[in-house]
């Protein structure tokens, strides 16, 4: 320390100082640079595994979606939807639809997780778009805040998705799915894509920190125990009703009748 | 005597001497009430009443009725650092941090429903039965009185705790509020001391659900009951039963027991359904802000009619004069209630003008007996049924894969076309029931037993009726219709008009029944035939 204190204003020492940085920069640039090697290998897999997912959509996915993923008269175009919404899309089930009813809905998913990995390559591939992520990279339960992640939801969700995430009637058929059990990737894939009836929640709109709150709420929402007793669906009150015309007021009627039973 | 006796002589004695209530309780603890498990549905509402008085009392200790914001540091973490009034922090803190609080709070919800449901089948006892006729008319006001203000009460404590899903309801009260033409505006700036939502709104309505309506409750149910004893209750007919006495059991012991241990039975079952069911949980709406709102919000279900009228309203609105008249508020929101409430308060004096019948009754119809009166009340119902349905739209469409669409354009042509066709099936049937009572009378019971005459023929045993039985199908009376006087004998013509023609018309629509054995024939039947 005491060298540093000496000599930190030696005329010499601005121009060393300036030598190192260059060579820190000059450094770093060659780590970076130097993983180009292991990256053309990479792209070599990755061409193939565009062309398994081409092979996967021209077999499952062109008879609506076009050839070229160009569209047709019932299905959108896919090119630059990007692999967020093929991995949205594909691996929660809602594609490919098996009828073409209001809205694709969720199901058990028909590809594997190669497979869909490699559609979400090949539409990528057509044009730049939002990419896939993996629940790694969802870091929620680190950088997530629950009551902020709630503010969040009330504020740009519960509208559509009720207060609790169960889901929603929209116009016309259409409705907001329950947001329960539902992978953390796969909620961000689906704030940033916009699937179906649902808006984009953009970066600028809800930032990646935010979206990440959101996602921890919900996680906190669909685990929390049913603090009342029984949660009759999360629905409010019109389950409550239902509860009270059938059960409470038949079995207070019920009771009313055997108090005045005649005896037999 | 023993030493018990003798001290419990001595008390009642001691009392006695002071009160004179003994030749009062003489008197009264040995009234006559009939027995009949549809005379007990009020029993249930005033049980609840009581219940809801002792739970509401519980949560004034905690609960601070006041707009104030505060940041939640209570122990729901979900929640924790979030702004929000002092109403709803202490809302969760007696659901989270008040031993019982939560069980409390649920009991006091669901005894609310239980209340204006027993209201609603205790009002359906007393009109398909007629027991709303001369003398009992004010009786049937009061509870009509009584129902409108457990429906305002209701909200108001469904408002209380400012979360998400009551403050949502306080904003459609509030656009209500407004819709009325000219003063709205004024009358919401007044009720919310500014604009909405402000900081007045839930210290005002704690004071008017906690003091202000609990007390005409109480006021209101004593003259009720007070009716009751002093003109006796209704009962059904049978033999002995007649207009001029009671049959049935007296108040003690019999009801004593009876209505104590019922009142027990309600209050073990709405504590039961508050321990194993949610009900309201604030916690999951979150705090209230005008910004936000859920899919699914709902009032309770006595509201849930109103709420799905507003929703069926097609979009109208007019600009008159500088102001606008928004009439899909205005007409489901203020005008349809007004006038189903009107028409059920004037019922009985609409009903005995329809009829011309002015006499005291203090036997009970049958509903079958009296085809117009259960077939207007069948149709009634089915005009609220198809606007309660239309009020939970949203949840019914997710649940069943409809769309919201077709459940509003089923309510909206329903509640116009199915009350009608509620009415003309109702009435079918009742007329058909009269049509199997005269059966039963005239040939009884099908006993199922076939009997090959010597001659060949087969006829099916009929085994008759008891006297007993046959006297309670054909006791009551039915109505002649009016005759239409249009001119006196010297050909002046009558000056009621069109009022005597309506009369006359309903009154002949009120007269189309079965007719019901003659005693000849009954005579006839008994001598000879199988």
């Amino acid at each position: 320390m005491k060298f540093l204190s000496k000599y930190r204003r030696h005329k010499l020492a601005t121009p060393l100082l300036l030598l190192f940085a260059l060579f820190g920069i000059g450094l770093t640039f060659s780590v970076a640079s130097a993983t180009e090697a292991p990256k053309a290998v990479n792209a070599q897999a990755k061409s193939t595994l565009i062309e398994e997912g081409q092979q996967i959509f021209l077999k499952g996915c062109s008879s609506c979606h076009g050839l070229n993923a160009e569209g047709g008269a019932v299905a959108p175009s896919l090119i630059g939807v990007g692999a967020a919404s093929v991995d949205f899309q594909v691996a929660t089930g809602r594609m490919p639809m098996q009828d073409m009813s209001q809205q694709a809905m969720r199901k058990a998913p028909v590809y594997n997780e190669e497979e869909v990995a490699a559609l979400a390559a090949y539409v990528a591939s057509l044009a730049p778009g939002p990419r896939a992520y993996t629940n790694e990279e969802i870091t929620w339960e680190r950088d997530g805040n629950t009551a902020e992640g709630g503010e969040l939801f009330r504020n740009n969700c519960a509208m559509c998705h009720n207060f609790a995430g169960q889901g929603g009637a929209l116009t016309q058929g259409k409705y907001a799915p329950s947001v329960m059990g539902v992978e953390p990737k796969h909620i961000y894939e689906a704030m940033i894509t916009g699937p179906q009836a649902m808006p984009v929640f953009s970066d600028k709109i809800i930032t990646p920190e935010e979206k990440l709150s959101i996602i921890k709420w919900i996680k906190a929402a669909e685990n929390e125990p049913n603090l009342g007793g029984a949660a009759l669906g999360r629905v409010g009150p019109v389950t409550e009703g239902l509860l009270i015309w059938t059960f409470g007021l038949g079995l207070l009627i019920g009771v009313a009748v055997w108090l005045t039973a005649k005896a037999r | 005597m023993s030493a018990r006796e003798r001290i419990a002589g001595n008390v009642a004695n001691y009392v006695d001497e002071r009160t004179g209530a003994a030749a009062w309780m003489k008197k009264n603890l040995q009234k006559v009430f009939p027995d009949h498990w549809s005379f007990m549905l009020g029993e249930i509402a005033l049980y609840s009443f009581l219940i809801l008085l002792l739970s509401g009392t519980f949560l004034t200790f905690w609960f601070d009725p006041s707009m104030r914001h505060v940041v939640y540091e209570g122990s729901y973490q979900p929640l924790k650092d979030v702004e929000m009034s002092a109403a709803y922090a202490s809302t969760l803190h007696i659901s989270f941090d008040v031993r019982g609080g939560l069980l409390m709070r649920q009991i006091h919800h669901w005894a609310a429903l239980i209340f204006m449901a027993a209201i609603v089948v205790h009002l359906l006892r007393v009109f398909f039965t007629g027991a709303f006729r001369k003398p009992r008319e004010f009786n049937w006001i009061l509870g009509i009185a009584l129902l409108t203000l457990g429906i305002v009460e209701g909200f108001l404590g469904y408002s209380l705790p400012d979360d998400l899903l009551s403050g949502t309801g306080i904003r459609i009260a509030h656009a209500i509020i407004q819709s009325i033409p000219v003063v709205g505006t004024y009358l919401s700036f007044f009720a919310f001391g500014g604009a909405f939502p402000g900081e007045v709104f839930i210290p005002r309505i704690y004071i008017v659900h906690v003091l202000l309506l609990p007390g005409i409750f109480l006021a209101l149910i004593t003259v009720h009951l007070m009716l009751v004893w002093y003109q006796k209750h209704t009962q059904y007919p049978g033999p002995g039963r007649t207009e001029k006495n009671v049959v049935g059991y007296p108040l003690m012991p019999v009801y004593m027991a009876k209505a104590g241990g019922f009142f027990f039975i309600v209050f073990g079952i709405t504590a039961f359904l508050g321990a194993v069911a949610s009900i309201n949980p604030i916690w999951l709406y979150g705090p209230y802000t005008p910004g936000q709102i859920s899919a699914g919000s709902q009032p309770d279900w006595y509201m849930g009619w109103l709420d799905g009228l507003v929703r069926m309203a097609p979009p109208i609105e007019t600009y008159l004069f500088g102001y606008t008249v928004s009439w899909n508020i205005l007409i489901p929101g203020l005008i349809l209630p007004g006038i189903i409430f009107t028409g059920m308060a004037l019922y009985p004096f609409i009903e005995s003008w329809m009829t011309g019948d002015k006499r005291e009754h203090h036997l009970l119809d049958r509903p079958r007996n009296v085809p117009n009166r259960t077939a207007l009340g069948v149709m009634s119902l089915t005009f609220m049924l198809v606007a309660l349905i239309n009020g939970g739209n949203d949840i019914i469409a997710t649940h069943f894969d409809l769309t919201i669409n077709q459940i509003m354009w089923f309510s909206r042509i329903g509640i116009i076309v199915l009350p009608p066709l509620a009415f003309v099936i109702t009435k079918r049937i009742c007329l058909s029931l009269q049509r199997a009572d005269r059966e039963l009378v005239l040939h009884g019971k099908e006993t199922g037993r076939l009997v090959m005459l010597p001659h060949g023929e087969f006829i099916e045993i009929h085994e008759e009726l008891s006297d007993a039985k046959k006297f309670t199908l054909t006791q009551h009376e039915q109505p002649k219709a009016i005759e239409l006087v249009k001119e006196d004998a010297r050909g002046v013509l009558n000056p009621k008009g069109i009022r005597a023609r309506l009369q006359a018309r309903f009154s002949a629509a009120n007269a189309e029944n079965i007719a019901k054995p003659t005693a000849a024939e009954v005579k006839e039947l008994e001598s000879g035939h199988h």
